[in-house]
């Protein structure tokens, strides 16, 4: 006996917690179908190693929305609200941002930097408008471009003027032109970069950085429990509304009868539904579990050519005490420490990497989430967790065991520089490669923003031209996750958006 | 060092056509040199109408498509309803791209159940090749692989059994055969873009000369001629066969807005299938059939006999035209003065009527003429032997 639903949400990440949770506010029949045990995708927090717990995908929170959360009525508590961030020198001379300050060798700039950030912030806060609604069609759309040009020209002509100017700029030559001390200029280049095949020198790495920058404005936080945590909030306030949560239970294909979507088939099971919403990635979606037959040769071939190879590798790292370093004191370890020398070494990372192989001298954000929460690690003891660029998904002869340990060798030289007793320290240790982040949370290509963000792939174009409002080319089939506008990172504002597409669309029908 | 071949490609049937060849008037389709006429142009089309002609249409883009989804890519690719294609069978197909235009128009033969051909004006393998993925299939560009000729008018049957095609008689219109010739296999269809009684021969390049020599030693008392493209294009206007390029342009090779069609737009309703679940260019024809196309092609009766190549047409005299002549042609065999044309929807329904404004030079000047048109249904020129199994002999 198979069952209706008015929906049914393919994935219970973030994003797809949130679409389930505000179509079952509006009193719909919401099935949710997660194929890990856990919920979340990748905002999860995971036992990696006995009493280790890491946040495995995303390890800090830079875009969660306010606006949605209070719309769906979740709050996620913040052991840190808003995190410095700490910009290491191998000599112990460290540049420390908090806010639009800078304290260390680099505060001569301070100034300069507060007018850059706070620019950025004025741009951002225009981008996350357009974050929290449906992008506008390039045709027949008149409200919704009329409502974007008017935005635009609200930021008054000096900054509109400057967001023209920064759309296509690259950070490297930006941040060359308002500042001098390379670990500041990093600082700012590296957050341009992180999570993306871009370098800072890559034409649209400005508003990459916008990007990050909105939604939280500019603030980056620990939330209590990891970023697991905001999922296990959204799972909980799902259930109660009512949404039927399943995990465990993959999706093995997208029911298509007679040119429109029916259902799903998971496990031998068949559930119906003339709404389908996947919060996998678009060509997982579309390549995998609707088939490509199903679609119009110029929508697959966009789809086919969305830009979704990840270019980036998670090393978690349980330590029996915290590291020794030059110049950080014990609270210093509840900020971001970045490991970036300077804008061209960050070039320098990215170069191998167009070619299949991996930095020579990776880059990385780290956190230690046990500093601030000390739930995440038997007591005295702590996690490490980085983000490490560049580690392309085709690597050149193939992630193999081999690849991957040499990579994770590098990873710890590199710690070592900066953490002389790091390799000692070490308790248990994982790399995880795109190819990981691939096979463990389906996501093609191993992108945790489900593809690039850049221009070709933002508002109008993200995923694809022509399929940018969440609704797909083929009746009932809905994106929700982060390769729709407007994109990566834990803000759930594509799930949000998605939903009220949907709902939309039902009440014009 | 390499020598690069960089001139036109001669055809197979090359030589024996420049053995005929009294005029030395030759083009370029499709890379190959091929005549515009051979002796002349109108004793050319009279052999179509009235005893048999050989026309030379290697230069034809084929492309094979193999493999077990061979048949499923082709139902998503076309905006027909291909379920009674069965294996011998021929049929005749648009295909368009996202926006329902039409990129080209073609054949479909199927040889197999999973072994199709596609023949076609225009080149498409990137097309082709972007709407395979997801597909099990093969495809291969085999026009350098396969000489065709078409022996097209009322006494081509006859000369084709004469040459010793056992069975042709009961080769119905649109469906195809494998015959015995000469120790080999030679693929006869019964097709053609002259609207008469007619066949499409397709052979390995190596059998091109012997079969050609077979066809004009066969054909020898019952009129036959080699013609060139000329003579061909006058008879598929009285046939209203479309041209690619000529009365629509492919889709892709369109950069201004508007000047590509859609299959409803050139009258071919017919071959788009809305049963079929998906198909390219489905949503945006079930978008166009919903809130109307903007162009109708038409077929004009014209009075005088005065042809009305690239004429302004007027749904009255003195207002804005509302579209032009796309192909013009005095039709000796109609006695009509016809044309195609395309109008701006929802002028041209059948039996209204339009005007022309013709041009036509008298010593240099111009002079202009308007004259009557009216709409026509279905060809100027479709006889009953065109249809007829078994065609009658002559």
């Amino acid at each position: 006996m198979t069952e209706r639903y008015d929906a049914i949400v393919i994935g219970a990440g973030h994003n797809g917690l949130v679409c389930a949770i505000r179509l079952a506010q509006s009193g719909k029949r919401v099935l949710l179908l997660e194929a890990a045990n856990r919920v979340g995708g990748l905002a999860v927090t995971e036992e990696f190693h006995d009493g280790f717990w890491v946040s495995t995908g995303a390890q800090l929170l830079h875009q969660l929305q306010p606006a949605v959360m209070k719309a769906i009525g979740v709050r996620v508590p913040s052991v840190v609200e808003r995190m410095a961030t700490v910009v290491l020198a191998e000599d112990g001379d460290h540049v420390r941002l908090l806010d639009n300050d800078v304290s260390g060798p680099a505060s001569g700039e301070a100034a300069a930097f507060a007018e850059f950030r706070q620019l950025g912030l004025r741009l951002a806060r225009f981008l996350n408008q357009q974050f929290l609604r449906r992008p506008p069609r390039f045709d027949g759309d008149t409200r919704r471009l009329a409502r974007l040009g008017l935005g635009l020209r609200l930021l008054g002509k000096a900054d509109m003027r400057e967001l023209l100017r920064l759309v296509g700029q690259n950070m490297h030559d930006e941040v060359n032109a308002r500042f001098s001390h390379p670990l500041l200029k990093a600082a700012i280049c590296l957050d341009a970069v992180t999570g993306t095949h871009t370098g800072p020198r890559s034409p649209g790495s400005v508003v990459t950085w916008l990007h990050r920058l909105a939604g939280q404005d500019g603030a980056v936080s620990q939330p209590a429990g990891g970023v697991g945590a905001v999922s296990e909030a959204l799972a909980a306030r799902a259930v109660k509304l009512g949404v039927e949560l399943r995990t465990g239970q993959p999706v093995d294909r997208i029911v298509v009868d007679n040119g429109r979507v029916a259902g799903v088939e998971s496990g031998g099971e068949r559930f119906e539904s003339w709404t389908v919403i996947s919060n996998a990635d678009p060509k997982t979606t579309v390549q995998r579990l609707v088939g490509e037959r199903h679609f119009e040769t110029p929508y697959l071939k966009r789809i086919h050519h969305y830009r979704s190879d990840g270019n980036v590798a998670k090393l978690h790292l349980a330590l029996d005490g915290l590291p020794e370093a030059a110049g950080l004191d014990d609270t210093d370890f509840q900020s971001r420490l970045l490991i970036a020398p300077g804008e061209d070494a960050i070039e320098a990372a990215f170069n191998p990497a167009k070619y299949g192989e991996f930095s020579a001298d990776p880059v990385m954000e780290i956190s230690l989430p046990s500093a601030a929460d000390d739930r995440c690690a038997p007591e005295g003891q702590h996690v490490l967790s980085a983000i490490v660029q560049y580690a392309p998904y085709r690597l050149a002869g193939g992630w193999t065991d081999d690849a991957r340990d040499r990579y994770t060798d590098l990873c710890l030289q590199t710690l070592s520089r900066y953490f002389p007793d790091i390799s000692r320290r070490v308790v248990a240790l994982e790399l995880m490669t795109p190819v990981d982040i691939e096979h463990r949370f389906g996501v093609y290509g191993g992108h945790w923003h489900h593809g690039e963000i850049g221009l070709d792939q933002f508002m109008f174009t993200r995923p694809v031209v022509g399929a940018s409002q969440y609704r797909q080319p083929l009746d009932g089939l809905w994106l929700c996750g982060a390769g729709t506008h407007p994109g990566g990172g834990v803000s759930g504002a594509p799930g949000y958006n998605a939903a009220e597409a949907i709902l939309e669309l039902e009440q014009r029908r | 060092m390499i020598e690069v071949h960089q001139g036109r490609l001669q055809t197979p049937f090359y030589a024996r056509q420049k053995a005929l060849d009294g005029l030395n008037q030759w083009h370029n389709w499709n890379g190959y040199t091929v005549p515009d006429a051979l002796y002349c142009a109108d004793h050319e089309y009279f052999a179509i109408r009235n005893a048999t002609a050989v026309f030379d249409l290697s230069p034809m883009n084929k492309y094979r498509i193999t493999g077990p989804d061979a048949y499923a890519f082709l139902d998503r690719l076309l905006t027909r309803d291909l379920s009674s294609l069965a294996v011998g069978r021929v049929a005749y197909a648009v295909w368009c791209d996202g926006a329902g235009q039409v990129i080209d128009d073609g054949t479909v033969f199927r040889l197999a159940d999973e072994d199709f051909r596609l023949c076609c004006a225009g080149r498409h393998a990137a097309w082709f090749a972007d709407s395979a993925r997801g597909f099990d299939v093969d495809i291969v560009e085999e026009t350098a692989d396969i000489a065709a000729l078409a022996v097209q008018g009322p006494t081509s049957f006859s000369v084709l059994e004469r040459m010793g095609l056992d069975g042709l008689a009961s080769l119905k219109p649109f469906a195809h055969r494998e015959f015995s010739f000469g120790g080999r296999e030679l693929l006869v269809s019964r097709t053609g873009f002259t609207g008469d009684l007619g066949y499409e021969l397709w052979l390995e390049p190596s059998q091109a000369v012997s079969i050609w020599d077979a066809l004009f030693r066969a054909g020898e008392l019952t009129g036959i001629r080699a013609i060139g493209t000329e003579a061909l294009a006058l008879s598929r206007i009285e046939a209203t066969f479309l041209e690619p390029g000529v009365d629509f342009l492919h889709a892709d090779e369109t950069v201004r807005q508007g000047r590509s069609r859609s299959p409803f737009e050139l009258g071919l309703d017919w071959l788009v299938d809305f049963g079929k679940p998906v198909f390219n260019g489905r949503q945006a024809l079930a978008r166009e059939r919903r809130e109307g196309s903007t162009w109708q092609l038409v077929r004009l009766d014209i009075e005088g006999n005065k042809p009305a190549p690239d004429a302004y047409v007027y749904a009255k005299p003195g207002r804005d035209n509302i579209g032009f002549v796309t192909s013009a042609a005095w039709s000796p065999v109609c006695k009509q003065n016809i044309a195609l044309a395309t109008v701006k929807a929802p002028h041209g329904r059948i039996g209204s009527e339009l005007w022309v404004e013709i041009y036509y030079q008298r010593e240099m000047h111009w002079q202009k003429k308007m004259a009557r048109a009216t709409v026509t249904r279905g060809p100027f020129w479709n006889p009953e032997r065109r249809r007829v199994t078994p065609p009658l002999p002559y």
